[in-house]
This record gives C-alpha cells, sequence and structure tokens, in this order.
C-alpha cells in the first residue's frame, strides 16, 4: 500500500489551504481498506484539484488521491465510455476526438477527472439542452462508507445522492458515460456582441435554444454590462472543407504559456482588468457567422495556461457562481453594479442559460441565469457584498455552485438546497459512521 | 472552518474574560461565528462575558469550566471543545500580572504567577497544539508580552513568565510547521484593562479593541508575531540594545 504523507492542499483558489495525508490510490481494494482503517477525520477522494473552494480537501483527514486510477475505454458500438474515476477529460478527449466523439458536457477546464465530474455534477455551454454530466453517466461503482462496493444506475437514488453529492456518499471508483457523435474536431462559432447587459441577455434569451452551445462574456468593469455572445455547434467536414482545413479530426491542444510562480498581490486589479476587457471586447467583432474554431479554444481557453491560477498573486481568489430563475434575471445587474461598487476587477464573467434541474437533489443548475465571476480574495468590504449578494439570491429562490463556493453560510446554503433533507437520508445509509468529510462539509454543516 | 475570506466560524478563549481575547472576537464578522467557548473559572465576570457575546448575536456562545492551575484537567477539557467540532481559532489568554513588590517578599506569590502564566500556559499549549495538528488546520493566539522582552526591576516576576512563554511560543509554532495549524505570538505594550487600572499608564498605551484590531489582521495574514501597538517592535529593539547602566536608569 503507498504511504501517507502529510500535505497541504487547497482549491484551485489557493485559499484557506489545510494538511491532510495524501495516499495515492491503486486498487479499489486498496480505498476500501483506507475507507475501513478511517480515524475520526474520515476520508475524502480528491482529482485534479479544479474545485475552486475547500470541496477537495479535508483537514486532518485521510485524502485519497484519485489521480493515479487513470484508465478508460470507448465503446464506440454503444457510444460510451468506461473510465476509472482517476481519468482526465483530458487524456479521454485526447483519444476519442480523433476518433469522432466528444464528451456529452464539458465544462470550462478539462483538466478534471470522471469522479470529480460526477461529484460536482458539472455543467457546461450545452446546459440548457443536455443538462448536466450525471443525466449522461449510465452506471458508476462506489465504495461506500463501511468500504463495500456497490455498482449503481440512474434507477438507485443512491446515483442521484453520489451525482452532485461532492464526493460525501462514497469514492467513485469508475463510470460509463454516453460520448457523442462528432464529424470533426472544429466548432463552428457564430458570435455577436451587445451593446449592454439588457441587450446581451435578451439576445440570449431569444436565440440561445437555436444551437447546442452558448455562453457569454461580460465586461464586469463597464458599468453598461456590454458583452460577447459565442454560439456553436459542432462543425461538420463540407464546413471544414470548405474553410480549408487539412485536419479536421486532428485535436492535440498544447500549452501556450505558463503563468509565474510569483505574481505580488494585485497585480490583478481594477485597471489591468479594464484594459483587457476593452481589448477582449474590441477583439470581437460586432456580428460574425460561422467562423470556425478548435474544440480546445471554444471550450477550454485558460487550459492553454498552465496554473493561470497564480495571477491572482499569494491572496487567492475565488470564484462567485449563482443561478437564479428567470423571473429574477435581474440579479445578474445588481450582482454587477455591487461588485463594481467594491471596486471588484474580475476578467472572467461568465453569463450562461440553464435549462432543467436533475434528480439529483445537491445539483446545482436550474432553469434560469447563472452568472460566474472570478474574484481576488483580498478585496476590502467583499465579503460583505457576497454576504449581501446571498441573501438577494436565496430569497428569489436561486444558489451558489458548491464547486465554486468557498465562503457561503451553513444557513444560506441549508435555505438554498431545499433537497438537503432528502439527501442526508440517503448519505446516511450510504455512510452510517460518516466516515467521508470535506472541508467543504465542515465548513457548510452538510 | 475558516472561508476562503480567512473568516472564523469557532473560536475557543482560554481565559475566557480577557478583555483582549473579547474585543478580538467582537472584531470577527459576528454573523460567520457559530460557536465560541469561553473557557474559565466560574465567575460572574465569565457569565457577562458570555452575555456581552450574546447580546451581540452572536451564536453558540458558552461558558466552559477551565483553571489554568489545575494542569492535569486541560487535556480533557481541550479535548472535549475538539470534539465539539473544528476550532479554527484558539485565544491563550489567562494570565495573572501579580504584585512585584508582593511576590519578592513572598514566593509563593511568584510561584503562583509562575504557576498560572508559564505551566499552565505551557500545559494547555501543548494540548492545543496537539488537536490543532490533528485537524490539519487552526491559529493558536498567544497573548505574550513586551514585559518578557527585557526585565525589568519593577515587574521582572511577570516579565520572565510571559519571556518563558515567549520563548515556549516560538518554539511550538516551529513543532507546527507543516501541520497546518500555527502560532501568533502578540505582545502588546500597556493596554488599558482591569489588569492594569491600578497602574499608571506607559508611553504608547493601547486599548483593548487596538489589539484585537492587530490580531485580526494579522491572523488573516498568517503572520507568527506582532506588536501592538506595531510601532512598540522597534522600540523594544532599541530597549533590547541598551547597555545596561542607561537602561536601569530609565524611568520605570
Amino acid at each position: 500500500m503507498s504511504e501517507a504523507v502529510a500535505t497541504q492542499l487547497s482549491g484551485w483558489g489557493r485559499t484557506m489551504p489545510t494538511v491532510a495525508q495524501l495516499v495515492e490510490a491503486n486498487s479499489p481494494g486498496q480505498i476500501a481498506e483506507l475507507v475501513q482503517q478511517a480515524n475520526s477525520r474520515g476520508v475524502l477522494a480528491r482529482g485534479l484539484g479544479r474545485s475552486y473552494g475547500d470541496a477537495a480537501q479535508s483537514g486532518g483527514a485521510t485524502v485519497i488521491d484519485m489521480t493515479t486510477m487513470t484508465d478508460f475505454s470507448l465503446n464506440p458500438d454503444n457510444m460510451s465510455v468506461t473510465a476509472n474515476a482517476g481519468a482526465s477529460i483530458d487524456s479521454i478527449l485526447r483519444e476519442i476526438v480523433p476518433r469522432g466523439f466528444f464528451v456529452p458536457v464539458s465544462a470550462g477546464t478539462r483538466i478534471i477527472t470522471v469522479g470529480g465530474a460526477i461529484a460536482a455534477d458539472i455543467h457546461g455551454k450545452n446546459h440548457h439542452r443536455d443538462g448536466s454530466f450525471g443525466a449522461h453517466v449510465t452506471e458508476l461503482t462506489l465504495i461506500d462508507g463501511l468500504g463495500a462496493q456497490h455498482t449503481l444506475t440512474s434507477k438507485d437514488p443512491k446515483f442521484w445522492a453520489t451525482v452532485g453529492g461532492m464526493g460525501l456518499t462514497g469514492v467513485i471508483t469508475s463510470a460509463t458515460f454516453t460520448v457523442i457523435p462528432i464529424a470533426s474536431s472544429y466548432i463552428t462559432v457564430d458570435t455577436e456582441r451587445g451593446n449592454d447587459l439588457d441587450d446581451v441577455m435578451s439576445r440570449m434569451f431569444a436565440r440561445d435554444h437555436e444551437y447546442r452551445y452558448t455562453v457569454a462574456w461580460i465586461d464586469s468593469v463597464s458599468s453598461s454590462g456590454r458583452g460577447v455572445i459565442t454560439r456553436g455547434d459542432h462543425a461538420t467536414i463540407q464546413q471544414c472543407n470548405l474553410d480549408g482545413i487539412k485536419d479536421p479530426e486532428a485535436y492535440d491542444p498544447k500549452n501556450i504559456a505558463t503563468a509565474p510562480a510569483l505574481v505580488p498581490t494585485g497585480a490583478l486589479n481594477k485597471w489591468t482588468v479594464r484594459a483587457f476587457n476593452e481589448g477582449w471586447y474590441r477583439k470581437h467583432p460586432k456580428e460574425r457567422i460561422g467562423e470556425l474554431q478548435r474544440i480546445s479554444a471554444f471550450f477550454h481557453p485558460l487550459d492553454g495556461v498552465q496554473e493561470w491560477n497564480r495571477i491572482y498573486g499569494p491572496s487567492g481568489f475565488l470564484q462567485y457562481q449563482f443561478q437564479v430563475p428567470d423571473a429574477a434575471g435581474y440579479l445578474v445587474g445588481m450582482a454587477l453594479s455591487k461588485l463594481r461598487e467594491i471596486g471588484a476587477p474580475s476578467f472572467l464573467t461568465v453569463l450562461k442559460r440553464f435549462g432543467p434541474g436533475n434528480r439529483a437533489p445537491l445539483s446545482f443548475p436550474q432553469s434560469g441565469w447563472t452568472l460566474a465571476v472570478d474574484l481576488p480574495a483580498g478585496i476590502p468590504g467583499l465579503g460583505r457584498a457576497l454576504d449581501q449578494l446571498d441573501a438577494l439570491i436565496s430569497a428569489e429562490g436561486g444558489r451558489l455552485y458548491l464547486a465554486k463556493d468557498s465562503r457561503q453560510s451553513p444557513t444560506n446554503f441549508a435555505r438554498t438546497y431545499p433537497r438537503l433533507g432528502e439527501w442526508r437520508e440517503i448519505r446516511d445509509t450510504m455512510d452510517p459512521n460518516r466516515v467521508f468529510a470535506s472541508d467543504l462539509s465542515r465548513r457548510l454543516k452538510i | 472552518m475558516l472561508d476562503a475570506l480567512g473568516e472564523p466560524q469557532s473560536v475557543l478563549v482560554l481565559g475566557g474574560t480577557s478583555e483582549i481575547a473579547l474585543a478580538t472576537i467582537k472584531e470577527m464578522p459576528r454573523h460567520r461565528l457559530s460557536r465560541v467557548l469561553l473557557a474559565g473559572r466560574p465567575s460572574e465576570s465569565l457569565d457577562s462575558a458570555v452575555a456581552q457575546l450574546q447580546a451581540l448575536n452572536i451564536a453558540g456562545v458558552e461558558a466552559i469550566e477551565f483553571d489554568a492551575k489545575n494542569t492535569e484537567t486541560h487535556g480533557g477539557i481541550i479535548d472535549t471543545a475538539f470534539d465539539g467540532s473544528d476550532i479554527d481559532i484558539v485565544i491563550l489568554a489567562f494570565g495573572l500580572l501579580g504584585d512585584q513588590m508582593t511576590a519578592e517578599e513572598d514566593p509563593s506569590h511568584a510561584v503562583e504567577i509562575a504557576t498560572v502564566n508559564y505551566t499552565g500556559s505551557v500545559s494547555a499549549g501543548l494540548h492545543v497544539a496537539r488537536r490543532l495538528k490533528n485537524q490539519g488546520h487552526g491559529a493558536l493566539v498567544v497573548l505574550s508580552s513586551v514585559a518578557g522582552d527585557r526585565a525589568r526591576r519593577t515587574n521582572f516576576v511577570y516579565g520572565s513568565t510571559k519571556a518563558g512563554l515567549d520563548a515556549f511560543a516560538q518554539g511550538l509554532d516551529a513543532a507546527l510547521a507543516g501541520t497546518g495549524a500555527h502560532v501568533l505570538i502578540v505582545r502588546p505594550g500597556f493596554v488599558r484593562t482591569r489588569m492594569t487600572s491600578h497602574l499608571p499608564e506607559a508611553p504608547m498605551t493601547t486599548n483593548p479593541e487596538d489589539v484585537a484590531k492587530i490580531i485580526v489582521t494579522a491572523l488573516k495574514k498568517g503572520k507568527s508575531t506582532v506588536y501592538a501597538p506595531g510601532p512598540l517592535r522597534f522600540v523594544m529593539a532599541g530597549l533590547k540594545a541598551l547597555p545596561k547602566p542607561i537602561f536601569r536608569k530609565l524611568p520605570n
């Protein structure tokens, strides 16, 4: 059995690190043993550490590094992939895209594991028509709190407690999910700019359903809330040929750069972000139809810069992502203006429309709008401003994404996930001794 | 757990009536706190400290019985506190100023000061450190004093206990390196509290609220030693460097 090493762990935002006993996973049997031998601090599985907050860390606990179990295989006949939980979406895409398949749901980064994608029930630019990742999982295997292995399908409530369950129902060891056929490794992209937030939101409301993928970037520094909407679908071979693309099936995303290791606090401020946003807005044409972009450029632009989270400096950053129903769409503008008031610079401000939620009690997406904002942790007044937004959002039936959250209160969480009680009942049958624990579960008293 | 902005949910104060510790709690975002344990000998002032925090709508405030001198009880008390939930910040705040002249005439008084300030702190500090290490995160705030920086004629019994405590806390911080837990040593100068109300004020005197602000900021920055007020660091560096004949002639 590989040895446990005391290791400081934090999320992608690099805030609030704690120290855990990190053990590399090597087999389901070893994981079951670790669960059975857990100390009072418990056990937690960790993937590639892309949750922004404290979801994949657990102070004092045994944290199992799942990224050592990476095998997967494509079954082209029934269009599915069966993968160990530690397999990354990155490695899966490198294998399946050239063979004409794509993952059913892709987050903003491909540097995540299959286990993490299920535990956070990730969503992508196609949520409005295809739902979240869990909806495409046909089967998963899991080691429960007693160390017993289970194979779960979507008929089982335990399956849905695990989807979006943030690793608190057990250790997912492998899963099978469906993949979609694609004709090329290119996306045909339509771009349009909106002069202000109302313009952006009404354009999205009117036409998002016509596209498989859609997302808007908002200029959070400009008081108008102007933005750029990009929408697309997988390109056909004919579209690639028309554009003179020689290698329509090739897929080999590369790192363009690595962020420097030491960035001073405050390098990212109102002025640098304003300059970036101005340039980013101007870079996009007022309207453009049918531009071909590589999959990696369309879905995972930030993955080209390794360790980009360092640009926020040593105090780290947080991502605030909330969801509100259509009727409360005004909160998108209110949130942006509140953050502008305190001078919070965000250059990654992303607005999307969600389709209906799924059966998972703790799954984040529900019909309506979702806004994600990256914020340096050191801004004065940030805590108070976000607490006020939490209250407004929860009053309208909205909520925060647990894979991003790093600061909401336990009461706000309980209020905004009304099916928490139902989830706890299922969890108690899967983990009666409460072995699975994370800093997130302790902070939010999940 | 601390949140991304470094705000705590749970605090344990050893020496629950300490004005500096109470001011420190009031300096934290109140609605974030869900568990505040004030440990001390049962007394009216401990009850009123609890009531004071409850009146500010701080949730989960309770008094627990703790006597710095009963070192054999420390382990059990601290274990019970940590078994209830993780504790983000422990403030080691108990201490006895005593009376220098009485201590010189009656060494048993000196022993009492040493037992509370040094022996009690070593015992409680080690038990707390064990639990912080176990949970993989958390801070132990140790209220030291500039009196420990250089012994003075007028309060060297008290000063020596703080010097010992300070050295202990520095070593404990080193021992906790890599565990996720750390120690913050706070060296205040003259602070206007019950403990000092009978004494003439010294230069650079502060209020508990000032010290509290310094503690909260230092915790967020992850510092390991702070003076209160901050510039005392340089004053004390100067005093420590003074030749003995000059130092002894300074007004006390």
